[in-house]
């Protein structure tokens, strides 16, 4: 008889290990929340974690962090999965930030509030006194993000110091903090964009239409194709073009840009990715190309 | 496709971030926004070749004193497995971080430069890879293209480990001759070296057999969350009471007759659950969610096994402890926080038996403490009953982690030898 060997496809290795770490979550925590954007890696923690807890409802609420600069069709698509799901919706606005005086608008034509979606975040945690946030980020993304812990630790100013990690074994999570500290939870840190979209096309997941090649009006701005839209100021020496682009990340309108691209199906995307040369975030995110510690710049800060 | 993760050591210089470089690039993990970044970082600092090296350099302190001094981790995939990586940096002083990279690792690879052979260090690389059981060694010989890709010197070196590693009860140990800088034996056979026989690094990597490294005999079942919907609506959601969990050991049967602890009450699985439906088992890494068909008061922290083959209850443990702290010592009577599984309690540190030189493996039966990166064999008593099994037979259940409760640190972590 042939013997079974038990082989876990990554796929299902990946989604296990992001079950257990939400359900250690649930279980430890008394306040978590789950950071939802819209984008394709928290619509792939949200659905982990409807997984996770089936058939009960999701143990915690959801926040948005909301720069007021968003596509209208993430927001479209936010509002309809909540509504689906039955969860509770927590927006933190980047406007009534600035309404409130809390942060100051950045001007000028290369102004973005992706900077200012910090001192949101971190306020938003605080008013509803959150102590695990789970955040879609994923260790492939960026050099910075490559040592950070599944569990990660913020002190009472919500700030990161990548010097002073917690070590962390086995499957077995430190999740002690004392009160106004919170952990920064990330299940998917072992997952690569390319495992996302695998994943996403396995669970046949809804995402919002902006990710499928469409045609848009767009101009260039170092080497980048922004929206034109209302919210992105643009000068006269940028002309507006029609092109087929998709995006691969979505994020503040003044600061992602799309690629071009003819695929309208997870699998032609699949394919295009496979083949492309460059990461995601060099691609279509101007914040992090400011400079090469960008990132770890802004996590130490609290940043996502 | 499956999932190989394994951790990288080597000491400083002996080309570790040149070989995960080379295999991420060959591999077509770095793209070329991360590439032009190193290029241009090369060139400012007068280096005369693109430095594969500055890929997996990530913080900024480590960037500007050019060292690794953190696990980091990276991924690439080839069409027959994705692999993840464990970079750990190999200085005595950043003991803690191999450890922390080698629990969770199927394999690991230890750097050795031909022309210095095995050095202290290395064997030092070897014992904590295999004081983790680590499953699959592999020592990788680098820079051969220094020594002529002599034979004659990986035969020498080859002969020299393996003498030291049969000390160690290392599992598997495979040899490779490779130079990460050229790429010989990296990704394919090299033709500077045709006396060698096996296969290249990767080929390695891509082929070890691991899917029964797990332990699928003894049936571990920790019980981590309890699912209880308690809908108004739905009559079979209002009475569902599920254990949910990540299977860490043995297969598990619906139909299967179970015992639960710290009870000892039996009972049968009349179900496991996932959101996709029903399966017929589970086991090693799944996280499903059981049924039993008796109401037994269960909670978090216990444990499900079969009534023939229990893990002990035990609050008296030996272990082997690496201790991860910079300010705190452990010394007997320290009081820590453990978690194992997914039981929490309280330990206090009866004895201190020895310390290891983790260089010699000379045990100084003297020590009175462990300070950071030391490792010693402890007795600990806990508050609590832990479901222990031996590390040796099952990872999952053997090690726990020790948290110090004034600062909330990790401050160690342990591999059980014995308990009672
Ligand atoms: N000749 C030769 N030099 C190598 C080889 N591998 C690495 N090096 C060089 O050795 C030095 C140290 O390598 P690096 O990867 O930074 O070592 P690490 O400290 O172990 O990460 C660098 O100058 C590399 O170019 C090799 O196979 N052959």
């Amino acid at each position: 008889m042939l013997q079974r060997d038990y082989t876990t496809s990554q796929l299902d290795v990946l989604e296990a290990e992001a079950i257990h770490i939400m359900r250690e979550v649930a279980a430890e925590f008394e306040r978590p929340c789950l950071l939802f954007s819209g984008g394709k890696d928290s619509i792939v923690m949200l659905r982990v974690a409807e997984k996770a807890f089936w058939p009960a409802p999701i143990p915690f609420p959801l926040m948005h962090v909301d720069t007021g600069h968003n596509f209208p069709e993430v927001i479209e698509f936010r509002d309809r999965r909540v509504a689906e799901l039955g969860v509770r919706l927590v927006v933190a606005s980047v406007q009534a930030s600035i309404d409130t005086g809390r942060v100051v608008e950045q001007t000028g034509r290369r102004a973005s509030r992706n900077r200012l979606q910090t001192t949101t975040l971190l306020d938003g945690i605080e008013d509803n006194r959150f102590d695990a946030v789970f955040g879609g980020g994923r260790r492939d993304e960026e050099k910075a993000r490559a040592k950070e812990r599944v569990f990660s630790f913020r002190d009472e100013f919500g700030q990161w110091d990548p010097k002073n990690q917690r070590p962390e074994l086995w499957n077995l999570y430190n999740t002690r903090i004392r009160t106004g500290e919170h952990i920064r939870v990330f299940p998917l840190s072992n997952w690569t964009e390319l495992d996302v979209w695998h994943y996403i096309r396995r669970e046949g997941v809804e995402i919002p239409s902006i990710y499928y090649a469409h045609t848009r009006k767009v101009f260039e701005r170092d080497g980048m194709l922004l929206a034109d839209a209302t919210v992105v100021q643009r000068g006269d020496d940028e002309p507006v073009f029609e092109a087929m682009v998709r995006y691969r990340t979505v994020g503040d309108m003044t600061c992602t840009g799309a690629v071009e691209s003819t695929a309208t199906t997870v699998d032609q995307i699949i394919d295009e990715i496979a083949a492309t040369r460059i990461t995601e975030r060099g691609a279509t995110r101007a914040d992090d190309r400011a400079s090469e510690a960008a990132m770890e710049d802004r996590k130490k800060e609290g940043y996502f | 496709m499956d999932i190989l993760r394994f951790a990288t050591a080597g000491s400083v210089d002996d080309g570790k971030s040149t070989l995960i470089g080379r295999l991420l690039f060959d591999s077509k993990a770095i793209f070329e926004d991360q590439l032009e970044a190193v290029e241009r970082t090369s060139r400012d600092r007068g280096t005369e070749y693109t430095d594969l090296s500055l890929l997996t350099d990530g913080l900024r302190a480590e960037r500007e004193q050019g060292i690794t001094i953190d696990v980091a981790y990276r991924y690439f995939a080839t069409p027959r497995r994705k692999f993840i990586i464990a970079d750990t940096p190999g200085h005595i002083q950043y003991t803690r971080n191999m450890v922390t990279g080698a629990s969770t690792a199927d394999l690991a690879i230890i750097l050795i430069d031909a022309r210095k052979g095995v050095l202290e260090q290395s064997r030092r690389h070897a014992f904590l890879a295999t004081l983790l059981r680590v499953p699959h060694l592999v020592l990788a010989v680098n820079k051969m293209d220094l020594v002529d890709y002599s034979e004659e010197r990986f035969e020498e070196i080859r002969e020299e480990f393996t003498a030291f590693a049969s000390k160690l009860n290392a599992t598997d140990l495979t040899f490779v001759p490779i130079s990460a800088l050229h790429g010989d034996n990296v990704v394919a056979r090299s033709e500077n070296m045709p006396w060698y026989g096996g296969s290249s690094l990767l080929h390695h990597l891509e082929n070890v057999h691991i899917a029964s490294d797990r332990n699928l005999v003894d049936v571990r079942f920790p019980v981590q969350y309890v699912i209880r919907p308690h809908s108004a609506t739905s009559q079979e959601l209002h009475d569902y009471r599920g254990y949910a969990g990540q299977v860490a050991g043995g297969v598990l049967k619906a139909g299967d007759e179970v015992m639960h602890l710290p009870s000892g009450l039996t009972t049968t699985i009349k179900a496991i659950d996932t959101f996709e439906g029903r399966v017929e088992e589970a086991f090693s890494p799944m996280s499903v969610t059981l049924r039993l068909d008796d109401d037994i008061d269960i909670s978090r922290g216990d444990m499900i096994c079969r009534p023939n083959n229990q893990p002990k209850a035990a609050q008296e443990i030996e272990a082997m402890i690496c201790w991860m702290a910079d300010g705190l010592k452990l010394q007997p009577r320290t009081k820590l926080v453990i978690k194992h599984t997914t039981r929490t309690a309280r330990a206090l540190v009866r004895d201190l038996h020895y310390r290891l030189d983790v260089n010699t493996l000379h045990r100084d039966e003297t020590a009175t403490s462990l300070g950071l990166n030391e490792i010693g064999r402890v007795s600990l008593r806990t508050t609590q009953p832990l479901f222990v099994d031996e590390y040796a037979r099952n990872r999952l259940t053997g090690g726990f982690i020790l948290i110090d409760e004034a600062t909330n640190g990790t401050v160690g972590a342990g591999m059980i030898i014995d308990s009672h």
